[in-house]
Formats: structure tokens, sequence, C-alpha cells
């Protein structure tokens, strides 16, 4: 006996997505190695997606390092632990903060570029005139945007780490007095590599989810202008559910690690 | 008809104008429970321009969006240029698009690009038509901007042009690959009746000057009547009547009438 609709129908619907986002990115995977190469259009996509979203990211780190340390900073000093707290921040930021917020970021803001772009693209017959045009509009719109993403987020992250880091000095400096030479020899006498390597390694997935899922939900857009907009919007969501996904995968991979 | 004359085509093939440039047999198409094509058959020979009328719905644009591939037919054959269109690999697909120009309704044109981009896009991605220098690739353009009589609009975006240049930018990107057929999904639609006539003039200048054959699929009967060398009607996915407009336009069948009045 089938289950009740309201739990069968959205049930049903999750696979039917889940099966079509696979079959997406197995036609990128498959795509992507072909000749003729679109490396003019992938660095014009890096410098769109990557480029124009730094002083979003920019700002988003700063305020970043500058709130943790703030909010942190009077309960290290109730514990007399200050002197552990560029260490703390450090740690904070480079293995957890910094990756998913800023690739919650650029969900928002380069996921729904990417779905709302395609989907206009798709509603007024672009991507059917490149297609007639004897152009493969898949190699040309998707495998570039995804390998941007994929690239352009890990820079990204590592930038936002840097900013944020440097806002969280500001904090210590104008409260503690703390040299910038100081405060980042304690960042770094407490991060290892094994910190930094798997905290660089899961943002090539987001930013491979985040081009994946944008590119997927615009592709496929139907139904005029309310199609676009569903296309931004559902790209921001899922993109988003898969970045807390990847990031719980990721640490289970990498707590294993730690642990041989 | 239009004259006699043969084409030469890429391969060296050689097309007469007895032996059609498009031959559709016994096309289906459906989409879940709507049966859109129900073994429609047409011919198009070369140089001729052909008119398909038919209600809003009735399978005119999928028609020709199965001639380039952009749909794929239930059942049927698709002989395009002498190949069987559903039979094509991706390769020799694109290949053959190069032979086949398509005026949207929407114009479609890229709208991140300008119009000069427009028109380099196609030209970029097929080099063997053109020679690589971009003086070359420029003059086409100009050439091609001044075939429609915007050659100032060259370095402008698509949102700073009107309905009406929109679509004869975007039939200056159709032509600007040569191609020897030219699929026009309603021309005039959504003009006013000034640009719609300057729209129908060029369609005329393309088939005296270039020698393509045409599809042109419209509801504006004016256009008919100017355009068509010969027009087929689309009634219940079938090639309900053919003929010249005054043939038809003199029919007492009621469905044929119908477009008429």
């Amino acid at each position: 006996m089938l289950p009740p609709r309201y739990i069968y129908d959205p049930v049903r619907d999750y696979f039917v997505e889940a099966g079509a986002i696979t079959k997406f990115a197995l036609r990128f995977f498959k795509e992507a190695f072909k000749a003729p190469y679109e490396f003019q259009e992938f660095f014009r996509q890096c410098f769109l997606l990557g480029y124009k979203t730094l002083p979003l990211v920019g700002v988003t780190g700063f305020i970043m390092g500058l709130v943790l340390t703030l909010q942190t900073r009077p309960t290290l000093i109730e514990f007399g632990a200050e002197a552990w707290m560029p260490s703390m921040v450090g740690i904070s930021i480079v293995r957890e903060i910094g990756p998913v917020v800023t690739a919650l970021i650029c969900a928002g803001k380069i996921g729904s570029g990417i779905g709302a772009e395609l989907g206009s693209m798709k509603v007024t017959e672009q991507i059917d005139a490149m297609e007639v045009s004897g152009t493969n509009p898949f190699r040309f719109l998707v495998v570039t945007r995804i390998l941007a993403t994929t690239f352009m987020i890990p820079l990204l992250v590592i930038l936002a780490d840097f900013i944020a880091l440097s806002g969280s000095f500001l904090v210590e400096n104008a409260k503690g007095a703390v040299s910038w030479q100081l405060y980042f020899n304690q960042v770094f006498a407490h991060l290892d590599f094994s910190d930094m390597l798997p905290a660089t390694i899961k943002t090539f997935f987001f930013g491979f989810a985040i081009g994946l899922v944008g590119c997927y939900k615009g592709y496929g857009a139907q139904k005029g202008t309310a199609g676009v907009g569903r296309a931004a919007n559902s790209a921001v969501v899922i993109a988003s559910m898969i970045l807390f996904v990847l990031d719980f995968v990721a640490v289970l991979v990498a707590d294993v690690f730690y642990e041989l | 008809m239009p004259d006699k004359y043969s084409s030469v085509q890429s391969d060296g093939s050689i097309l007469t104008s007895s032996e059609p440039v498009i031959l559709v047999k016994d096309l289906y198409k459906s989409f879940g429970d709507n049966h859109v094509l129900n073994g429609f058959q047409m011919e198009l020979y070369a140089g001729e321009n052909l008119v398909i009328i038919g209600k809003s719905g009735s399978g005119k644009s999928v028609l020709i969006k199965c001639m380039v591939g952009l749909l794929e037919p239930d059942a049927g054959k698709l002989i395009i240029l002498g190949k069987d269109i559903t039979s094509l690999g991706r390769e020799e697909l694109d290949h053959l698009r190069t032979e086949i120009g398509f005026l949207f309704q929407g114009s479609a044109l890229y709208d991140s690009m300008t119009v000069r981009e427009n028109l380099e896009f196609p030209l970029r991605r097929h080099d063997n038509k053109i020679a690589d220098a971009s003086s070359e690739t420029n003059l086409l353009i100009e050439r091609a901007l001044d075939d429609v009589g915007l050659k100032h609009t060259i370095d402008l975006m698509p949102n700073e042009l009107s309905g009406g240049m929109k679509r004869r930018v975007a039939l200056a990107r159709t032509l600007i690959l040569n191609p020897k057929v030219i699929l026009y999904d309603e021309p005039t639609s959504g003009l006013d009746p000034i640009t719609a006539k300057e729209i129908i003039e060029l369609i005329l200048e393309i088939q005296q000057q270039r020698k393509t054959a045409s599809i042109i699929i419209t509801h504006d009967m004016d256009c008919a009547r100017v355009i068509s060398n010969r027009m087929v009607i689309l009634i219940d996915g079938i090639n309900y009547v053919e003929g010249s407009y005054a043939e038809l336009s003199k029919s007492t069948d009621p469905k044929v009438q119908a477009f008429f009045k």
C-alpha cells in the first residue's frame, strides 16, 4: 500500500529532482572533456563570477572577523584565556566559518545570478538560437560557468579568510594593543596543514555545487518570466541545502583522517 | 514557382530544383496526449518561399523546430539538404545547421552581447565559413548589417534597439553564414504595419538576391500574399491543403476560407 499523497508526492519529487541533477552533472563531465574548449568564455565567467563577487565577500569576511572577535573576547577574558584569541579565531575561520559563510554568500549572489541569466536565455529562446547556429550551448554556457565557480569559490574563500583574520586583528589591536606580526604568528602557530587542506578541498565541491545547481535550474527554466524567478530562487535554496550536506560529509571525512 | 536553378552543396553534391531541399514525410509529434503533428507531409524546393499558416497551437513552430533538430519527431522522415536530420550525430547536425538559418519570433538576440558580438558569434564558431582574419570578419558583419540597413547599430546592446530593429539584426545574424534554407517563425508578429512591411521587403530581397529557399510561419495574411510562392494550411496536424495564395483564397472550404476572411 502506498503512503498518503502528502508524504508520497514530496518524497517522489525529491528523488526525481535528485536524479535529474545527477544526470545533469554526468552530462557536465561528459561535455567538459570534449573539444572545442571554450577558454575565452571560461575566463570571462571567472572574471564575472569571481572578481565581481570580491567586494561582497570582502565586506562579509571583514565583518565576520570583527563580530567573532568582539563576541568571543569577553568570555575568553573571563576564563583568563585571552592569549588564545588569535588561534581560536584562526581555526574557527579557516576550518569552518570562512568556507561555509563565503559559500552561502556566493550561493546567494552567483547561484541566483546564473539561474536568472540562463533562465531568461531559455525563455527568450536565446539558448535555442545558440543551438541552431551550430554551437553546443551546454558546453558554452553550462560547462564554463560550473568550471568558473569550481575554481573561483576556493580563491574567494581564501581571500575572505584573510580579510576576516585582518578584521579580527583590528579588534585585538584596538583592545589589546597586539601587533600584526604577533597576531598572525599566534594564528599560524596553531593552524596545521591538516586544518587548511580539508577546508580548501571542500570549497572546490562547494563551488561545483553552486555552479551546478544554478545552471541546472536556469537551463531547465520553463513557463515565462515566472519560471525565471522560480529558477533563481530555487537555485539559492537547493545550493544552500547541498552546501550544508557537503560540509557535514567533509567534516566526517576529515574527522576520519584526524583519527588515523 | 521561381526560376529553376541548381545549388551546389558544401560536400559537392548538387541539388536541382526537381529535388526538394526539404522533404517532410509522415511526420508525427506529440506532447503527452496532445498530438500536434499527425503525419504531416511537405516539400520545399530551391529558391521557393513556402508560407505555412494555421491556428495558434496547431504545430507550425513545432514543425520548423523539428527541422533544425530543436525537437525530435516521434516518427517520420525529415530530409534537409539531402540528409536525414533524425539520424545525424551531434557534429553532423551542427554542420548542417550552418546551412539553415532560423529567425526566431522574439528575435532571440544574445542580450549580454553587442550587435557586433551577436553577429560575430556564429562566425567565430564556424571558421570554415570565413577566413580567420578579423578584418574579414568585421567586413562581413558590416556588410550583413548594411543589408538590413542597420550599420549604425553595430556597437549597441540589444536592449537599446526597437522591436523592428531587433528583428532586422536577428535577420542579419541569420544571414551571416550564408544559409541555403531560412526558416522564419512569425517574422512580422508584434510589429507595426510599416515595420512589418519593411521586414516583408527584406525577406523578398533575400530570396531574390541569395536564391534561398524559405519557410515562413505567419498569421499575417498580407505577409503571406506578398511573400508566398506556395502556401500550406496546417489543420489537425496535417497539411490540410496546398496551393498559391490566389488559389486558396478562392477555396469554398469553410476551414480554408476562415483564414482569408
